[in-house]
């Protein structure tokens, strides 16, 4: 527990110095996004690595946080603070209404009916025109402020969109050492006999479901109010798969792998901006190499990596 | 305590169970024992609400619970093992066992994940309640292990204090001798005889005979979904059909 809570502590001093290698650099807007990533690869993976439940649609409760944000504020004129909450419980009730008939599918089949389900959403945002803007997007988004304060800036969102997510990282880290977060390690591991221990699979499964979406909701409002624009393009399905794919090259299961995972995807394409056509090679490359040599994510394959480089070094002084 | 009364079920045209009735007595151990494909396993899964029931009627110390899902069943007091050992493998043996814990506590998702002290309080409780379980089954020095690298007979004392951890009145167990050494077996009935000292009722699918007719005071004989026998150990030991069923007749 004093462990979690150390390697927590580390964490938070890690983020509140990071901008100052980046002063002032473009790079510095790009970890904004890795902010906002790492809370929907963490939201993710309660759901994923938790749980065991795979969810493909989630770039659609990332998107209807957006929206929402967005119309309540450009539109109707409310108060970004009151939007975002707002927001958040709408895609809660949402997330658990559908959750509720659609977790009972397994594997494939729930992969399939929440791919359907960001699919539709996207389309949404697509076709009604007058409300979300259509493909061209819905511009003139208010910036969060606190009084005189408004979050406009890079280092000011910076700052604004890591206190949520390191918010989201202590709420999850709690969660998995707890009476709720072994009830859903257990559904991963062995659902029937979870149930035969007196957990409720069913209404847990729709909760964790409806958690994870809210906390997407809330991230996809914090990307609204720090982009100031939203469009269709950005909660696609592609967006989905992406997420996905930061929870396992992270590693399942582990809230600072999906941190790594989140980073580490959010950072790699402008890296590898240099490459100019080939970075899309590299990165594919990247990633193909990674859950080759890593099955385990980043979180597990990279102490690994460092052991066996310690061994090696050692065998070779002996010899 | 527990009444079973004309269970039927039917898979497809397939007749799994046919009409069985009997009755188990508080503080019990009852053996379920017949020739493969009699029709055991699909019984405990009836019971204990994993598969439905064609027809018939289940019934705990006086209430109807035919159809209750084994959630439901965990907290009236029923509890099960499985035939091939199903524990939580990527978690701690203590966490195993707090699994079992989970009807006891009552922390949701929020006050867990914001770490009320009331949550706090109670992980402690659950905590050491769950290391009471792992001595009493005498395995606390794994207490720190992966429960997924357990041997199987290690694993099958876990599932035990597992199930033991929800504090249940009856407990289902199913094959727990199968993949015992003789050693293992002996501790398994020593054990049941101090879960029985608890005022559990057990109730056991086995087909380990020695340790049926050993452990049991009264057995049920299934063969082929249907009811062939009941009695004490000494009685089903004479009984011409059991004998024939199991030996084959001429």
């Amino acid at each position: 527990m004093k462990r979690e809570m150390l390697k927590f502590l580390l964490f938070v001093v890690l983020i509140l110095v990071a901008p100052l290698a980046f002063k002032g650099g473009y790079l510095l807007n790009v970890l904004v996004f890795v902010g906002i990533n790492t809370m929907l690869a963490v939201a993710l993976n309660l759901l994923l690595g938790y749980a065991g439940q795979i969810s493909l649609g989630h770039a659609g409760f990332f998107g209807i946080g957006a929206y929402l944000s967005g119309i309540l504020t450009a539109t109707c004129g409310w108060n970004p603070w009151f939007a975002m909450p707002f927001a958040a419980c709408m895609v809660g009730i949402l997330a658990a209404l559908i959750g509720f008939p659609i977790l009972k599918l397994k594997g494939h089949y729930l992969a399939m009916a929440t791919l359907g389900l960001g699919i539709i959403i996207y389309i949404v945002f697509n076709e009604t025109v007058d409300l979300t803007g259509g493909p061209s997007g819905l511009s003139g988004i208010p910036n969060l402020a606190a009084g005189p304060l408004v979050f406009n800036s890079d280092i000011r969102n910076y700052y604004l969109v890591w206190t949520f997510a390191l918010a989201v990282v202590l709420f999850a880290v709690n969660l998995a050492d707890s009476r709720v977060g072994r009830a859903l390690r257990a559904v991963h591991d062995s659902e029937v006999a979870a149930r035969v221990m007196g957990v409720n699979v069913r209404l847990l499964k729709v909760q964790v479901f409806a958690l994870s979406a809210v906390i997407s909701s809330l991230a996809g409002s914090l990307y609204a109010h720090t982009m100031t624009f939203v469009s269709p393009a950005s909660f696609g399905f592609n967006f989905s798969v992406e997420l996905l794919t930061m929870v396992v090259i992270g590693g399942l299961g582990s809230v600072y792998g999906s941190f790594l995972g989140a980073a580490l995807l959010t950072l790699l394409p402008e890296l590898l901006r240099g490459a100019q056509d080939y970075d899309i090679v590299i990165y594919g490359g990247l990633l193909l190499v990674m859950v080759m040599f890593m099955p385990g994510g980043l979180v597990r394959g990279i102490p690994h990596l460092f052991r066996k480089i310690a061994g090696i070094g050692e065998g070779a002084g002996n010899a | 305590m527990l009444e079973v009364s004309g269970i039927t079920r039917i898979f497809g045209g397939v007749t799994a169970l046919d009409d069985i009735s009997f009755t188990i007595g508080q503080g019990s151990i009852t053996g379920v024992i017949g020739p493969n494909g009699a029709g055991k396993t699909t019984l405990f899964n009836i019971i204990t609400g994993i598969y439905s029931r064609t027809s018939g009627r289940v019934s705990l110390e006086g209430r109807d619970i035919s159809g209750l899902p084994p959630e439901r069943l965990a907290r009236l007091g029923m509890v099960r093992t499985f035939q091939n050992i199903e524990l939580f493998g990527n978690m701690s043996v203590l966490e195993n066992v707090m699994v079992g814990l989970h009807t006891k506590g009552s922390c949701g998702l929020l006050a867990c994940s914001l770490r009320m002290p009331w949550s706090i309080a109670e992980e402690r409780r659950l905590r050491k309640a769950a290391g009471k379980w792992l001595e009493f089954t005498g395995i606390s020095d794994l207490a720190d292990d992966t429960a997924g690298n357990l041997s199987f007979g290690k694993g099958r004392l876990l599932e035990i204090a597992r199930a033991l951890a929800v504090e249940p009145r009856i407990i289902l167990m199913d094959e727990p001798a199968a993949g015992l050494n003789s050693r293992e077996t002996l501790g398994l009935a020593h054990l049941m005889e101090d879960i029985r000292q608890m005022g559990v009722t057990v109730v056991l699918v086995e087909h380990d005979m020695e340790l049926v007719m050993d452990v049991c005071d009264r057995i049920v004989v299934l063969n082929l979904g249907r009811k062939l026998a009941e009695g004490t150990p000494r009685e089903i030991q004479e009984n011409t059909e059991v004998i024939a069923a199991y030996l084959g007749e001429e």
